[in-house]
């Protein structure tokens, strides 16, 4: 799994960061999504999953 | 002979008696029977009624729907909320590229490691407000006790607005968004709202404290990036919107609870994980923002098989989202143990809500502190006796008698 981020049209809700903090985390002067960990852990990927599915903006992207 | 066109039945709020936590049967009964329907508005003009969840998903993220409540047919409550539309231009009805742009001028205040660093003082300010309850003794108004002195002590904290005057920015709130309010009271108090606070920021700009509006003076006020007014507005709308909603989200909340003993013992007693996980269900169950997100398209879009002309209005009804069969299964059971994360009761899309993991800290702390305090909290009136928020822009209760 390979993570990628439209950090331009993140809308900083932070929801990305509720389902896989292990994965994503925010920028302290933002709230922009910053992923923590771009291919991550098989045992992570449902979780990631999830997380782009919940994103209100859309912005993450799996391959 | 020329047929007269049926006017589309009128957008409601009224909830069938009895079941003050169900949206209105006649808004769900659209999830099934037609989920992309006409409405028509308090002011005979007329929208798109969309309730299904996947739907909204999809419009919510579409570019081509417009949050912009200058454009003529966008949809308004109320008189109330026509009059004061152009009054009030904050970030929640700007489109992009502009939205995001005004909208992380906030977003670095409201990350979620910011949010859980408030935990000890919101927990100080909730100690205090149920150590004031119970030396009054039993009965009480939870809204006035706790369910809104609560956030409204943290919202002025996090903007820096001296509580002190909470009972001036409590009434002027609660007229901007009661849909009964006339044009011109409802007007009155946008304009006294947005003066104080616009004053408020330039007072910043001399002496900035560690708050929003001293950034907001210091970052983009005193440099020229904004106008008193655009900060004014967007600090009018964070105040209205700190207050009315989680204090409605904790009242509602308990009243719901109380009449499901076995999901409030659950949340009472369980760890901060699983109230974590309630919060969400109570999120989903109760979705307070009962007048729906509302747009207008700016390109024919085709949605659920229907087609949307460019133009047109539409709302986003987030209460029957959050109660479709095809996500939530059994949706008008409350079960704190269930996944409800995808809930739409911030809606989605770009502009869903910036204060939602303020309000989440604020009510996984505040349900189960209350809760443990008085476990033999109970409603000092029947239910059908509670008053609850039908024609405000955010549902809730006015007041909750309660005793223990
Ligand atoms: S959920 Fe999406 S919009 Fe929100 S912070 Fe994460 S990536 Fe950004």
């Amino acid at each position: 799994m390979q993570i990628t981020v439209d950090a331009e049209k993140c809308c900083g809700a932070g929801q990305c960061v509720l389902v896989a903090p292990e994965v994503f985390d925010q920028r302290d002067e933002d709230g922009v999504v910053v992923v923590l960990d771009a291919t991550p852990p098989a045992d992570q990927h449902a979780l990631v999953e999830e997380a782009a599915q919940v994103c209100p903006a859309a912005v993450i992207t799996l391959s | 002979m020329t047929q007269t066109p049926v006017a589309p039945p009128a957008l409601t709020t009224q909830r069938a008696s009895g079941c003050p936590f169900d949206p209105p049967p006649s808004k769900t009964a659209l999830l099934e029977s037609e989920p992309i329907s006409r409405v028509s508005l308090w002011n005979g003009a007329t929208a798109w009624l969309v309730t299904r969840h996947a739907d909204q998903v999809t419009l919510l993220r579409d570019p081509r729907i417009s949050a912009d409540n200058r454009r003529p047919n966008y949809p308004s409550m109320s008189a109330a909320s026509e009059a004061t539309r152009d009054q009030i231009r904050a970030f929640i009805n700007m489109d992009e590229p502009e939205h995001n742009a005004e909208r992380r001028k906030f977003t670095g205040d409201f990350t979620i490691k910011r949010m859980r660093a408030l935990t000890p003082r919101i927990e100080q300010i909730i100690t205090d407000l149920l150590d004031a309850m119970e030396e009054a003794g039993p009965p009480t108004d939870l809204v006035t006790s706790f369910a809104l002195p609560l956030p409204s002590l943290v919202i002025c904290e996090l903007l820096g607005v001296p509580y002190s005057d909470h009972a001036f920015f409590q009434r002027n709130s609660a007229v901007m968004v009661d849909t009964r309010s006339t044009s011109e009271a409802a007007l009155a108090a946008t304009k006294e709202l947005g003066a104080y606070l616009g004053d408020l920021v330039e007072s910043k700009v001399a002496n900035p404290a560690d708050d929003l509006l001293s950034r907001l003076a210091t970052g983009y006020l005193k440099p020229g990036h904004s106008t008193k007014r655009q900060c004014a507005n967007e600090a009018l709308l964070l105040l209205v919107a700190g207050h009315e909603t989680t204090a409605n989200m904790i009242a509602l909340g308990t009243c719901a609870l109380l009449q499901n003993p076995a999901q409030l013992a659950a949340v009472r007693d369980s760890d901060p994980a699983r109230v974590a996980n309630a919060v969400e269900e109570m999120l989903r169950y109760l979705t307070i923002t009962h007048m729906g997100r509302r747009r207008v398209a700016t390109a024919d879009i085709e949605v659920g098989g229907q087609l949307i002309k460019a133009g047109e209005a539409l709302i986003c009804s987030g209460d029957t989202a959050n109660r479709d069969p095809e996500v939530f299964q059994d949706p008008y059971t409350l079960d704190i143990d269930r996944q409800a994360r995808q809930h739409l009761a911030f809606g989605s899309g770009p502009h869903q809500c910036l204060g939602q993991n303020l309000a989440r800290v604020e009510l996984q702390l505040a349900y189960p502190a209350l809760l443990r305090r008085f476990p033999g909290l109970r409603l000092d009136v029947p239910l059908e006796e509670i008053p609850f928020r039908t024609e405000m822009a955010v549902y809730g209760v006015h007041s909750l008698p309660v005793a223990w």
